[in-house]
C-alpha cells in the first residue's frame, strides 16, 4: 500500500446567513466558516470523515498549498492516500473553528454591525458551540452523517461532543490524547497564558487591531507555557538536557540554555501567526468544555445518548490529558455498554505524540479506519 | 467507486483462507458455561480468540482487557472492543456486577496479587472462570523426579523465563477458592480437550473452574 500526501489543497470559505445561537446566549448573526475536504465523497455519502482540530491548529489537516509548499496540513501524517484515515476510501473535511484566526469569522473579522474588528466584543463560544457550526456546514456538504469524527485533544473533546448533540449523525468518534473536562492543573495553566496576554501593555483589551500592534510578548508567554506541557520531560531532557548554546555560563539572563532558545523560537514563530483574542478564546472553549456538568458531574449518564463506537487512545507520557483521564470516559462507556476500544500508546512525546507518527499508534488507527471502511461496504 | 476500494482493501486483509481457527480447549469449556447474550469481560484476552467466538456463537456483549500491543492490535482487527490496561489495576474501571461472566483464561497463574484478581472478578461480575495448566499433571512430576523444572506444551517456558509465578494444582485452586468465599459451581480437568474421569489431578493438563461469590 503506498501512502502519501493528498497533494495540493484548497481552501473553500462556506458563508452561513442564519443565525447561530451560542451556549453564553448571545448570537452571531453570520459568520464564514474556513475548510478543505480531501477525497470523495460517495454517492451513498456515508464515507466522510469529520477532523476536529486543537488550540492552534485549523483547516489545513493535510495536504500541501501550491503557493506556500512549506504549509504542510498538521495531520498529514494521518491523511492521505494509504494513510491510517485513507483519502482513497474517505472523504475527509477539515474546518477552521469559529473564534478561530485562520479565516473563519473570528476576533479579527470585522463585526458588520460596527464595521469594526469584533476585538473583545467577540462572544465566546464553547466546544458545543463549535459541533453545532460543523453540523451545519456538513448539512450543506449534504452529510447528514459522518462514518466517524476525529480529533486529538480539544479535536477530541469535539468529536465527544458529536456523540452527545448529534447521536444519530456519527458513527465513530474516534478521540486522541484527551480528557472529559479540564483538571485544575489544565485550567490554571490557560490561565497563565491568558493573563500573560492580557497583560501586555500592546493588548489594549482585546481592541489591539485598530491601534496596529499585537501584543506579541504576552502571546510568546503563552506559547511558551503551553509548549512545555505538551513535551514530557524526558522528551525535553533528550532534546535539550543542560546544553548550553554559550561556551559557559555567561552569568546573565539571555538565552543560553537550549531549551530557553527552543521555547523563544517557538513563542516567537506563534506570535508571528496567531491571534491573542482566539488564544482566549480557545484556552475558555478547553477551560468549559464539560459535559457531565449538566449531570453533576456524572459523565455516565452525560454519554448515555451516544450511539457511536469509540476508539479512544492515549499517551503513557501525556502529563497534560494523562492515560488516567481518557480511562474516565472509557468506564463511562463501558457503563453504557457502548462498543470502546481504549489504547495506551507507549510513547516518549508527551501530548504532542498525538501528532507525530508512531508505528503502534498509526497501525492501530489504521485498524480503526480499516473496519469503518469495511463495515461501509457492507 | 469508493466502496468498490474499500471491499477490496478489505478483501486483502482478510482473504487468506485460513481455516475456522479451533478454538483453545479451555475456550471451548468456558464458552459453554457462558449464557446467550450474556455480558462478558475476558481478561488478558489475547488475539480476542475468546471473545469473537463468543460473539458468534453467543450474540455475548463482550470487552476484553489486554496489556500487549500487538494482541490490542489484533482485537480492532477483528472488531472487538478491547481496553488496553493492566490487568491487576486495570480492573478498578469497571463497576461492581456489571458483567454477567467474567473471565481468565490461562492467566491466573501469571498474577502476581493472585487473591486480589479473584476477589475483583468477583466484584465486577455474577459469575467468574479461570483456567490455568494443571502443576500437578504427571509429566510435571516426572520431570522433577528426573531433577528438572518441567517445560510442556500447556507451560512451555523455562524456569528463568517464565511469566507463570503462581502455578498450582486444581486442588490447591479449591482451597483458595474456599478461603476467598468463593463457591465453585462447575470445574473440567481436561487434557487434549476431552475431560478426564480417571485420576483427573494427575492426568489433566488443564483445569478450568466456574464460581460465583457466595
Amino acid at each position: 500500500m503506498q501512502s502519501g500526501s493528498v497533494g495540493f489543497v484548497t481552501p473553500r470559505t462556506m458563508r452561513f446567513e442564519e443565525p447561530l445561537e451560542l451556549s453564553s446566549g448571545a448570537r452571531i448573526a453570520d459568520y464564514d466558516l474556513c475548510y478543505e475536504t480531501y477525497g470523495t465523497l460517495n454517492a451513498a455519502r456515508d464515507n466522510a470523515v469529520l477532523i476536529c482540530h486543537a488550540l492552534n491548529a485549523s483547516h489545513h489537516v493535510a495536504g500541501r498549498y501550491a503557493d506556500q509548499p512549506g504549509q504542510v496540513g498538521w495531520w498529514d501524517n494521518m491523511i492521505g492516500p494509504g494513510q491510517p484515515v485513507d483519502t482513497r476510501r474517505f472523504f475527509v473535511v477539515g474546518v477552521n473553528n469559529l473564534g478561530s484566526c485562520f479565516g473563519s469569522t473570528g476576533p479579527m473579522s470585522v463585526n458588520p454591525a460596527t464595521g469594526r474588528p469584533y476585538g473583545a466584543s467577540f462572544p465566546v463560544v464553547t466546544v458545543e458551540d463549535w459541533v453545532n457550526a460543523q453540523a451545519r456546514l456538513a448539512d450543506r456538504l449534504g452529510i447528514a452523517r459522518f462514518a466517524a469524527v476525529m480529533g486529538g485533544s480539544l479535536g477530541a473533546m469535539q468529536a465527544l461532543s458529536w456523540t452527545i448533540q448529534y447521536p444519530e449523525r456519527i458513527g465513530h468518534c474516534v478521540a486522541i490524547a484527551t480528557a472529559p473536562r479540564l483538571s485544575a492543573q489544565n485550567i490554571a495553566f490557560n490561565d497563565v497564558a491568558r493573563t500573560a496576554i492580557r497583560s501586555d501593555p500592546d493588548f489594549h483589551g482585546g481592541d489591539y487591531y485598530s491601534k496596529g500592534v499585537v501584543p506579541r510578548g504576552g502571546l510568546r508567554v503563552a506559547r511558551m507555557i503551553g509548549h512545555i506541557t505538551y513535551l514530557s520531560d524526558d522528551d525535553m531532557a533528550e532534546r535539550f538536557g543542560r546544553l548550553l548554546r554559550t561556551p559557559d555560563y555567561a552569568f546573565g539572563y539571555g538565552v543560553e540554555f537550549e531549551v530557553e532558545s527552543y521555547l523563544r523560537y517557538q513563542g516567537d514563530k506563534f506570535a508571528e501567526y496567531f491571534d491573542a483574542n482566539t488564544y482566549l478564546l480557545i484556552t475558555r472553549a478547553l477551560d468549559y468544555f464539560d459535559p457531565a456538568r449538566a449531570f453533576g458531574g456524572d459523565l455516565v449518564q452525560a454519554l448515555a445518548p451516544a450511539q457511536a463506537r469509540f476508539l479512544l487512545v492515549s499517551f503513557t507520557t501525556d502529563w497534560r490529558f494523562p492515560p488516567a483521564r481518557a480511562r474516565e470516559i472509557v468506564e463511562a462507556l463501558v457503563v453504557n455498554e457502548r462498543e470502546v476500544t481504549y489504547a495506551e500508546i507507549d510513547a516518549p512525546h508527551g501530548h504532542d505524540a498525538f501528532l507525530l507518527e508512531e508505528p503502534r499508534y498509526h497501525r492501530l488507527v489504521g485498524a480503526y479506519f480499516n473496519n469503518i471502511a469495511a463495515e461501509r461496504a457492507r | 467507486m469508493n466502496v468498490a476500494v474499500a471491499r477490496s482493501a478489505y478483501a486483502e486483509r482478510s482473504a487468506p483462507a485460513a481455516p475456522m481457527p479451533t478454538l483453545r480447549d479451555d475456550l471451548r469449556q468456558i464458552a459453554a458455561w457462558i449464557a446467550d447474550n450474556a455480558r462478558v469481560l475476558d481478561l488478558g484476552c489475547g488475539d480476542g480468540t475468546l471473545m469473537a467466538y463468543l460473539r458468534e456463537s453467543r450474540a455475548a456483549r463482550v470487552y476484553g482487557v489486554e496489556i500487549d500491543d500487538e494482541s490490542v492490535l489484533h482485537c480492532v482487527r477483528r472488531r472487538l472492543s478491547v481496553i488496553q490496561a493492566d490487568l491487576e489495576s486495570g480492573l478498578r474501571m469497571f463497576p461492581d456486577q456489571m458483567f454477567d461472566t467474567v473471565v481468565l483464561s490461562q492467566t491466573l497463574q501469571a498474577m502476581h496479587k493472585t487473591e486480589a484478581v479473584l476477589h475483583e472478578m468477583a466484584r465486577v461480575g455474577r459469575q467468574g472462570i479461570v483456567s490455568f495448566p494443571n502443576f500437578g499433571h504427571w509429566r510435571h512430576l516426572t520431570s522433577l523426579l528426573a531433577g528438572r523444572m518441567p517445560v510442556s506444551p500447556q507451560m512451555p517456558y523455562q524456569w528463568y523465563d517464565t511469566p507463570n509465578v503462581h502455578l498450582c494444582t486444581p486442588k490447591d485452586f479449591e482451597i483458595l477458592a474456599g478461603r476467598l468465599g468463593l463457591v465453585i459451581t462447575g470445574r473440567a480437568l481436561l487434557a487434549n480437550g476431552q475431560p478426564v474421569r480417571v485420576l483427573p489431578n494427575l492426568r489433566s493438563k488443564l483445569a478450568v473452574y466456574r464460581f460465583e461469590p457466595k
